[in-house]
């Protein structure tokens, strides 16, 4: 690490004294059907990086949002140096001084790295045009202050790997003088060498006054990194802490805590023979050599971050994008699933994590989407039977409480819950003997959320296998008989009902391997 | 059902329908042209006489015919703005057996058979290789064209034989493409709406994804699409080429815009996923009483592209207004 010894001395410095440059008191914020943050608080001081940890929906990114511009606070305070301030657009963040470099970098991929930099506030000449060799020059130094110089600002961004594409965010974050920084899990897309990278830009930023906010799910990078941490659980602020004044087991039980749910209404039901297996399956490059088996009437829980291939996992099993190895058997059967016309006719039901776009066709009436995945069973001669199409839908209707003006409204109109349970009506219809279920509840009421958990269970104790991806730990836990985690295309643990705890599974979910060269 | 429905429920439903019926684009075509006739009819009788109504139908019916298809394809998510030149290309075929001595049946089947041809290559161009169906039958449209004017190097067709012209003949003292125009109409109406293929149009085009996800084959589906586009197509080309006495090398100009046209004011969304072939029939015979009441209230009829132009223009607006309101509500 090439850290000047005077930076390191003001780093130190501008860490101890005066007041916070960022500090956020008492923010709320809620969307509808979600209070996505209640009341929290954050303070971030001059050369410090603070982690801020939390499950998937704890309120992370909202804050990250409010912070940088994107939303506004219901209620709450944001300081910049002891000043209230109030940011209408993302723009006035920046101007404030505030930067962020999201987990989907936003790049131009056409235009030049110097070009990327400067979006927006290259250097001019008279008459307005560019300066096209002090904008060069410019960049190029900014870069070498980051230690970067194997980075040609010439060069097109399209064609950088992902580690280098990170460098140019950070670098443009720089150019605007940005002196808070938010990354939102930077090392998720990166490889070893580039983390290591990444790591080293971090603590010259530090040293050099910069406050950094620091998001990750890798626990252990927040012990290599962070001097402070905050925790948020549900949209709730939970504790900050100095980072040597805690450990991995602390901060798991701060962000799972303990929550005992009355929501989830699991019955028992009788676990028949195995309704699917899989051995050995592959797609490259987010499934390597995942095995397990459903049994009838089980619901099995997928658990893990997002992006450890839980969905992509579902995918393949459902024919979207098929297995380029292994096994897969149903009821016992060995069968090659190319497609998810094939899935279906195998008695596969799929119901997609993204209603909007992939489980929904909008313009349709509620009655047309019910029946979509049975057109060939509700017509007659290649005619709908118009009849039976009102019935399966009226049926839908009453079945899941599906609050709508009638069968032929368009489920454009209807909320979250009652689109979601237009597109379970759907699947269901197909009398599937095996269910998969990608977040079946997120973004909907806790009303309707019963109710999706009430039907789970009913499905279950009518010999259907289910199985369950949920980022929410207590739903895994209150509605699975059994629990499976993936991290990184792979399952790498499986816990009995009785056995699980919140801790061990997101322990399981979170543990990763960081190589020991990074540990400074 | 009936189980269902309580009287609260029905009643919604009953005015749901009834807002439906008025709301929709058919109804407002049909007042507006109604409103047409009555307006042109005051200012010039003439213009209600039986025999130029029959000619206003008449003599577009091949447009409305062939924008069934074009609606078709705009509802499954795509267009094909190749559709002019082709109709100019079967017609010109169409006479040129017909002159050469083909049976007449020939004559009239063979251009349908080269047109489904065309629109299955064009189909799998557009669903298999996923090239966009604008550049697709951009390409079609300059291939089609160029052949068409080396080929004939401009001439007319004449001398076509006795009993070719096929548009001219009456049945019970109504034009035949009348008949095409309604029948057709009618037919693909029942089979977009009622049929599980006319559903899975709808479908793709409103969500292809979720259609997929849900078993539906994208690209067989578009394969349908265009092949029974084609099919709709080769029966305009031939009303077009069997309505006069010569077979003209040029269609009349920017054909294929009428045609689209017609399907976007009939409330064919062109985003996809939305609109009928009863209300792009309808949107066709309004463009067609317009031009004609141009003439009979002394205005250029060269302002008739203007009122096309700014027909469109209303229905997107109108179809924007409606969509915001939609998400407005939820």
């Amino acid at each position: 690490m090439q850290q000047g010894s005077a930076g390191e001395a003001a780093g130190i410095a501008s860490a101890t004294g005066g007041p916070p440059v960022l500090e956020l008191t008492d923010i709320s914020k809620s969307f509808p059907g979600v209070q996505a943050l209640k009341g929290v608080r954050f303070d971030m001081r001059a050369g410090e990086v603070h982690a801020l940890l939390g499950e998937n929906g704890a309120g992370k990114s909202t804050l990250i949002k409010i912070v940088s511009g994107v939303h506004r606070p219901d209620q709450g305070s944001i300081r910049i140096d002891g000043q209230e301030a109030t940011f209408a657009s993302p723009l006035e963040a920046q101007r404030a001084g505030i930067a962020t470099i999201y987990q989907e970098l936003l790049l131009f991929p056409e235009l030049t790295v110097a070009e990327n930099i400067f979006m927006g506030h290259a250097p001019r000449r008279r008459l307005g045009a560019i300066d096209w060799p002090l904008m060069r020059a410019q960049a190029r130094a900014l870069l070498a202050s980051l230690d970067i110089h194997d980075l040609d600002v010439n060069q097109v961004v399209g064609t950088l790997s992902v580690g280098n594409r990170q460098r140019v965010e950070i670098a443009k974050a720089l150019s605007q003088n940005a002196r808070i920084l938010i990354m939102d899990e930077p090392t998720a897309a990166l490889t070893e060498r580039d983390v290591e990278r990444l790591f080293a830009i971090v603590r010259l930023l530090r040293a050099r006054g910069v406050g950094i906010v620091y998001i990750s799910h890798r626990l252990e990078e927040i012990f290599l990194l962070a001097d402070r941490v905050t925790v948020f659980r549900d949209g709730e602020y939970v504790a900050t802490k100095r980072v040597p004044e805690t450990d991995r087991d602390d901060l798991i039980q701060m962000m799972v805590g303990r929550r005992i749910d009355a929501l989830f209404p699991k019955f028992e039901a009788p676990i028949g023979g195995p309704v699917l297996e899989l051995r050995e399956v592959v797609r490259k490059p987010t499934t390597h050599g995942v095995g397990f088996t459903l049994r009838a009437g089980e619901i099995l829980g997928l658990a893990g971050l997002v992006g450890s291939g839980r969905s992509e996992l579902a995918h393949v099993i459902f024919g979207i994008t098929p297995a380029d190895s292994g096994e897969i058997r149903l009821g016992g059967q060995p069968v090659s699933i190319r497609n998810p016309a094939q899935a279906k006719r195998l008695g596969i039901a799929y119901v997609p994590e993204d209603r909007g776009t992939q489980g929904l066709v909008r313009p349709m009436p509620l009655k047309e989407n019910v029946s979509l995945a049975v057109l060939a069973r509700v017509a007659k001669h290649a005619f709908i039977d118009r009849a039976a199409e009102a019935a399966l839908a009226a049926a839908s209707i009453r079945k899941f409480g599906i609050r709508a003006s009638g069968i032929g409204q368009i489920v454009n109109k209807l909320s979250g819950g009652n689109q979601q349970k237009v597109v379970l009506s759907k699947w269901l219809a197909s009398g599937p003997k095996v269910l998969i279920l990608d977040e079946p509840t997120r973004g909907i009421d806790v009303g309707a959320k019963a109710e999706i958990h009430r039907l789970m269970s009913e499905l279950a104790q009518q010999g259907m296998g289910i199985l369950m991806i949920s980022s929410e730990l207590t739903e895994i836990m209150g509605m699975s008989d059994r629990i499976l985690v993936m991290r990184e295309g792979r399952i790498v643990a499986e816990f009995a009902r009785a056995a699980a705890t919140q801790e061990a599974i997101a322990a399981a979910m979170m543990s990763s391997t960081v190589p020991m060269a990074l540990a400074s | 059902m009936a189980t269902a429905t309580q009287t609260v429920r029905a009643e919604s439903f009953r005015l749901a329908g009834l807002r439906r019926l008025f709301g929709s684009q058919e109804a407002v075509l049909l007042g507006v042209i109604l409103l047409l006739f009555v307006v042109v009819g005051g200012i010039n009788p003439r213009f209600l006489a039986e025999r130029n109504l029959e000619s206003i139908l008449q003599g577009n019916a091949y447009v409305a015919v062939a924008a069934i298809g074009m609606s078709m394809v705009i509802v499954s998510g795509n267009i094909d703005i190749s559709v002019g030149s082709l109709i100019g290309v079967l017609a010109t075929v169409s006479g040129s057996l017909a002159v050469a001595g083909a049976p007449i049946i020939v004559s009239w089947l063979m251009p349908i058979g080269i047109s489904v041809l065309v629109m299955l290559i064009i189909g799998f161009m557009v669903a298999y290789l996923r090239i966009p169906s604008i550049v697709v039958t951009l390409g079609m449209l300059s291939i089609l064209k160029g052949g068409l004017i080396s080929a004939t190097g401009g001439k007319w067709i004449s001398n076509l034989p006795p009993g070719y012209n096929l548009a001219q003949n009456e049945l019970l003292g109504v034009p035949l493409p009348i008949y095409f125009m309604v029948g057709l109409t009618a037919g693909a109406a029942v089979w977009m709406r009622y049929s599980a293929a006319g559903r899975a149009i709808y479908a793709v085009g409103g969500n292809a994804e979720a259609a997929r996800l849900s078993g539906i084959s994208r690209e067989r589906t578009l394969m349908m699409v265009f092949a029974i586009h084609g099919m709709f197509v080769g029966i305009a080309a031939i009303l077009f080429a069997t309505q006069l006495s010569v077979i003209q090398s040029t269609v009349p100009p920017n054909l294929e815009l009428s045609i689209i046209t017609a399907s976007v004011v009939g409330g064919v969304s062109i985003l996809g996923g939305t609109g009928t072939v009863i209300g792009s029939t309808l949107a066709a015979v309004l463009i067609a009483a317009i031009g004609s009441s141009l003439i009979f209230v002394g205005i250029s009829p060269y302002w008739l592209r203007a009122v096309q132009g700014t027909l469109i223009l209303l229905t997107v607006l109108a179809d924007l207004l409606r969509r915001r309101r939609r998400t407005a509500r939820r």
